[in-house]
């Protein structure tokens, strides 16, 4: 579903990341980890396009993201993004919200649109609030709609860059447990986060970044298993995590 | 002190032989009121234009909008308005620089005025508009992009409509900012409200009263731009969603020209 | 046209820059300094306690800045001898000199704006660096002086100097008492000679080069600070 090859990005003269190779397969679950600035957020924020890379090939869903002739909306209304500032439109209410893209992206009708908003708004538990403007909000409230924002274009992949790192803790359970959801009816999710307990639940394979590179890849099992094989950084990282 | 007060003065008749004193103090506040609304509404409509091109993704528009920026705000208000008035007919063709040198007083003095106070302030709006956009920038057009929008659709649906809300409060203050430096079309000889001031000052000595009555209808005219700029407010501001910040700390409009 | 006027404009240039720009200089330079210590003074007030203090000082600088420029400095032209002569004690108005005037008007207009740059300055320090500096046990007045106006001041002083490049250009409008700064010297010179188009677009020129030069100084100030 999403390919990752020998991609290398610079800003300037400072490598932000070196020869990342990784795929995530369709249906799979799989966290990103990692140090700050080790170049997890970058490297999800190239999926979509977001950021550009000076070296290496991406393809999601079949699409080629980073050729000369790609059409970079097609591939961003097939990806759904979530992000760590949750990024809600203030200007707009919670249903406008989720209906702007469909009807300006994927031309759907008004009525079509706020069906399918509605939809996903019950699926968040958010539809009480669909006339309100996301300042009325909480965080939790606000970063659920903004999931719900992002599927409403009926993505095949979903990318989350920390989606609770800016949340209060008594609400980063009423987002994961929706993200936990999203993942048992087979989406495919490349979730960048610190949230590990998140991952041991619902990970399928994990992967550790440091420094631009990735260090670590394997099955979920296998990286919280604890066993010699595993880097003396990512043990040094999940040891330091883990010991809350 | 030997200075005499008069509050009759003002009904005193002006050199001009028609209006009294304080008539010609009113006519003066209305043309202040005239320049000011014009040259505002030239500049916010223009501004806002040269503002947005100052960040898009064109490095071609963004040099454009940044020499007309630097190009007005770097020479004085004082030496833009002579070269309006006096430079601007002998730069153009014979027949249109004659036209604009028989135009009728005080309207070949208001057209030259209004021009050069409209391009000045389109400076200052631009640089206005660019600092609510940049304030929002980033997060908030990766979301925008991150659903499929368009660049073009991201300025339109989700970028402006908020850049324009932030900004609300610096564009009250330059709209008070205009009205106050309208009064340097007086040294072209438009009898504004400060001209005219100075215009009784000088034929009639009551020095005090006349600048005292402009004093007082230039705090009456600011009160009501800002108590019907504050009801704007009110209607249209828009608190932010996430950790975004508003407006940036120190506006522009801080540090604009008096 | 041009080409025969140049060496009208180049004899100028020494009276233009030597009489003129001086004049022009030195008017900013010394307003800009009263104008920062008076403007300092009343940032304090404004945000003192004590409603004595901040009261006439918001009045005062609310007032200021509610007017144009040009008006303030016909009634500081006017208003002055009269001053002058309450001061002396005399019976008639007592001239002080346009030039005075001049620096004593720009000085308390100017102090209007850099009041506001200042408290917005120091309001942009947040709360939480008085809290700890009030919890480590310093008093109020040292928490102002040693935490809050140190790094207050590195985030105004770009909003200042552009204050000041602005107070440069709002010299020229002495022009309406007859003062000779540098436009002023323009305007003689175009008077004398009928080079009218030459010498505005010559001044023109010369305080675009002036401020867009000090102006990029500015912001290069502002960016290296940001390094660190």
């Amino acid at each position: 579903m999403i390919q990752i090859e020998n991609v290398s990005k610079w800003y300037g003269g400072f490598r932000v990341l070196t020869e990342c190779n990784m795929q995530v397969a369709r249906g799979e679950v799989v966290v990103v980890c990692g140090p700050s600035g080790s170049g997890k957020s970058t490297l999800i924020k190239t999926v979509n396009g977001l950021e550009a890379v000076q070296q290496g090939d991406i393809r999601v869903d079949g699409m080629h993201v980073t050729g000369v002739s790609t059409d970079l909306r097609k591939v961003r209304s097939r990806t759904g993004m979530v992000f760590q500032s949750f990024e809600l439109f203030a200007h707009l209410s919670v249903l406008e919200n989720l209906c702007l893209a469909q009807k300006h992206v994927l031309k759907r009708s008004s009525d079509v649109s706020e069906h399918r908003a509605m939809q996903l708004l019950e699926r968040v538990g958010l539809a009480a609030h669909r006339h309100k403007y996301p300042a009325a909000l909480s965080g939790g409230q606000q970063q659920r709609v903004a999931i719900a924002r992002a599927l409403s274009m009926d993505p095949t992949v979903m990318l989350f860059d920390e989606p609770t790192s800016a949340l209060d803790p008594e609400m980063v359970n009423e987002v994961l447990d929706v993200m936990t959801d999203l993942a048992r009816d087979g989406m495919t999710m490349m979730v960048v986060t610190h949230e590990m307990g998140f991952a041991q639940r619902v990970a399928d394979r994990v992967i550790f970044m440091d420094g631009g590179r990735i260090l670590e890849d394997c099955a979920k099992s296998d990286f919280f298993g604890g066993g010699a094989e595993r880097g003396e950084r990512s043990r040094h990282f999940l040891s330091k995590i883990l010991h809350h | 002190m030997n200075y005499q007060w008069s509050w009759a003065a003002f009904n005193d008749l002006s050199p001009d032989g028609v209006h009294t004193y304080l008539q010609t103090l009113v006519i003066g506040a209305g043309w202040t009121i005239a320049l000011a609304a014009g040259a505002y509404t030239f500049a916010l409509l223009l501004g806002s234009v040269v503002g947005v091109m100052r960040t898009v993704d064109s490095k071609i528009a963004r040099g454009i909008g940044a020499t007309y920026v630097e190009l007005f705000r770097n020479v004085p208000l004082l030496v833009q308005m002579f070269l309006w008035y006096f430079v601007l007919p002998e730069l153009l063709p014979k027949a249109l620089g004659t036209a604009m040198k028989q135009m009728q007083q005080p309207w070949g003095q208001f057209f030259p005025a209004l021009l050069c106070l409209g391009f000045y302030g389109t400076a200052r709006i631009a640089e206005t508009v660019r600092s609510g956009i940049r304030s929002l920038r980033t997060g908030q057009q990766q979301a925008s992009l991150a659903l499929g929008l368009s660049g073009f659709q991201a300025y339109r649906f989700v970028i402006l409509p908020q850049a324009f809300r932030i900004v609300v409060p610096p564009l009250t203050s330059e709209l008070m900012a205009t009205i106050k430096y309208s009064s340097v079309a007086m040294t072209i000889g438009l009898l504004e409200l400060t001209g005219a001031a100075r215009s009784m000052q000088e034929f009639s000595f009551h020095i005090f009263e006349a600048f005292s009555a402009a004093t007082i209808m230039y705090f009456a005219i600011n009160s009501v731009v800002v108590y019907g700029l504050m009801l704007v407010e009110r209607r249209i501001s828009v608190p932010s969603s996430g950790r975004s910040s508003a407006a940036p700390a120190l506006s522009m409009t801080e540090t604009g020209q008096s | 046209m041009p080409i025969s006027r140049l060496h009208e404009i180049v004899a100028a240039l020494p009276y233009l820059f030597e009489t003129g720009m001086t004049f022009s200089l030195t008017l900013t330079a010394l307003a800009a300094a009263l104008g920062l210590m008076l403007g300092t003074l009343l940032a304090l007030c404004r945000l003192s306690k004590s409603r004595l203090l901040s009261l006439p000082a918001t009045l005062y600088v609310n007032g200021m800045r509610s007017v144009p420029l040009l008006l303030v400095i016909f009634w500081f032209y006017f208003l002055a001898p009269y001053i002058g002569a309450w001061i002396e004690h005399s019976p008639t108005p007592v001239q002080i000199g346009a030039y005075r005037s001049a620096v004593i008007t720009f000085s308390l207009f100017e102090s209007a704006y850099f009041c506001e740059i200042m408290r917005a300055g120091i309001a942009s320090i947040s709360r939480g660096q008085t809290h700890a500096a009030l919890a480590l046990g310093l008093t109020a007045r040292q928490t102002m002086i040693m935490v809050v106006l140190p790094q207050a001041l590195r985030n105004m002083t770009p909003a200042l100097l552009t204050r000041v490049i602005t107070l440069f250009q709002d010299t020229s409008l002495v022009y309406v008492l007859s003062m000779t700064d540098f436009f002023g010297a323009a305007n003689d010179v175009a008077s004398r000679d009928g080079s009218i188009v030459q010498m505005y677009l010559l001044a023109a020129v010369v305080y675009f080069a002036i401020c867009f030069t000090a102006s990029n100084f500015v912001k290069s100030f502002g960016t290296a600070r940001h390094a660190h």
